[in-house]
């Protein structure tokens, strides 16, 4: 469905999606990474646990939303990919633990 | 079912599709009466859509105990309507009615609460309900989330919440069952007594109905004296914060923090004499959100998503006012800045009234009239 354009294509790195390893290119955004790696659902909504996938990749539709080294609901148009980043789709709303870390 | 052809004059032309007239219109249109809405559309101010949802009695009706009777009953009839909606229209308002809290972040905070609510309670004549009066500890143990700087809370059993969004939805498509003739982009620019009713203008045209009803919100100020009522009102902005959607971590509504039913949390209860510009002002919602997360510390992990400013369907006193036209009886005008709380009332008792053109004697206390007297000690 996404194909890369010749001059976006610069140093390969490498990231894990749900442990599965990504080769991207540096500068791509962790939404644009997943789509040119052919990835469509990257969450699942908390109110009916419907697949999305990003959308705007503008930081405004919330779509692209993945875990990413551990930390939920990160906007994946808005964060760079890093080699070895650890991303995981996010699945439904983030949990938040009762007694925060003092 | 009949169905009415919408240009038969209807017997009750309700100006305001908000929650206001969507529930006098509801109610009337239940009585078999033909009903006809005409809404501005989504131009309006709409207080309906930016409101905080919560079905809240702790505190309210100081200096006025049938708004206190008022709105207790009507906490009361709240699983009544959210059963008949989820039968009329199979929608879910996610009505919920744990019980709240008023949390309070120091010793003088607590004590004002509570001189408050004894001298709510000591009126003569008024309702009484419920409430505990609970420490930090004890406030902790009902919810685990409480940060160290709360220093204790008032809990009253009654409170609740519901999802207004849902509630605004379930009561338009119930409107559409019963056929009520609803008219979107019909905003009234002139209200006009003629015999045997009233004349309805706006650019859309014109239309006559024998009663007419003012659920226009803010809009009521410019309508009401064309039917000789008056609808006064203090400026009163309110702001709110919404975050990201979370797993529930809060059980009960606090006054100013709620989970709502799909998990975002609502920040809110702001309140400014400003009725000119609805542009959020960051130092007043920072200062929200500063108090939000001493009340829940887990609460600065998440990020928000949306902040909104609305103005209050605010009266001098805070309290309804429900009126019928003296000089012009079969108009009547009907407002409140507790539109979801007092959503009942307005289905089940207000539109009796209006359907049989009498606002009994306990509920015409609220009538304008108030206000033109000198307030008793």
């Amino acid at each position: 469905m996404f194909r890369r354009l010749s001059d976006r294509a610069s140093g390969e790195i490498t990231f894990t999606f749900d442990g599965r390893p990504i080769t991207a290119s540096a500068g791509d955004s962790v939404a644009a990474a997943l789509l040119a790696a052919g990835v469509r659902a990257c969450r699942t909504t908390p109110v009916s646990g419907a697949p999305r996938g990003p959308y705007c990749m503008m930081g405004v539709c919330f779509e692209c939303l993945v875990r990413i080294d551990g930390m939920d609901n990160r906007q994946g148009c808005l964060v760079t990919v890093q080699e070895g980043m650890r991303v995981e789709s996010q699945r439904g709303s983030r949990t938040l633990t009762p007694e925060p870390a003092q | 079912m009949t169905h009415h052809q919408s240009d038969q004059e209807p017997d009750v032309a309700i100006v305001g599709g908000g929650l206001m007239g969507a529930c006098v219109a509801w109610g009337l249109a239940r009585q078999g009466l033909r009903v006809c809405v005409l809404d501005e559309g989504d131009v309006a101010l709409r207080a309906s859509r930016a409101n905080f949802a919560l079905i809240w009695v702790q505190g309210k009706g100081i200096g006025f105990p049938a708004y206190a009777a008022w709105t207790k009953a009507s906490a009361e009839a709240w699983p009544r309507l959210a059963a008949e909606l989820r039968s009329e229209t199979g929608i879910n308002v996610g009505l919920d009615q744990p019980g709240g809290f008023t949390l309070c972040l120091s010793d003088r905070e607590l004590q004002a609460n509570v001189d408050m609510m004894a001298r709510l309670h000591n009126q003569p004549g008024t309702v009484t309900y419920p409430y505990e009066i609970l420490d930090h500890a004890q406030t902790k143990a009902r919810m685990p989330a409480t940060g160290p700087d709360v220093s204790g809370s008032i809990y009253c059993p009654l409170d609740g919440h519901v999802n207004s969004l849902r509630l605004f939805r379930a009561l338009h498509a119930a409107l559409k069952a019963h056929s009520v003739d609803y008219r979107a982009d019909h905003a009234v620019t002139a209200i006009e007594p003629r015999a045997g009713g009233f004349a309805l203008t706006g650019a859309w045209g014109e239309m006559r109905a024998a009663k007419v009803v003012l659920a226009a919100g803010l809009g009521n100020a410019r309508l009401a004296p064309m039917v000789g009522l008056e609808a006064p009102m203090k400026p009163s902005r309110g702001q709110i914060i919404v975050t990201e959607k979370a797993a529930p971590f809060l059980r009960y509504p606090v006054v100013t923090v709620r989970q709502t039913d799909e998990g975002g949390v609502m920040i809110g209860d702001s309140e400014e004499a400003d009725g000119s510009s609805l542009r959020v002002d960051h130092s007043i919602s920072s200062v929200m959100a500063d108090r939000a997360i001493r009340m829940f510390p887990l609460l600065g992990d998440l990020n928000v998503v949306r902040t909104w400013t609305a103005f209050r369907v605010m009266t001098p006193d805070g309290s309804p006012v429900y009126e019928q036209s003296e000089t012009c009886p079969g108009a009547f005008v009907a407002m409140a800045h507790s539109g979801v709380t007092l959503a009942p009332q307005h289905a089940f008792s207000l539109a009796d009234y209006i359907a049989t053109g009498t606002i009994p004697k306990e509920v015409a206390v609220f009538s304008t009239r108030r206000f033109r007297v000198p307030a008793s000690v």
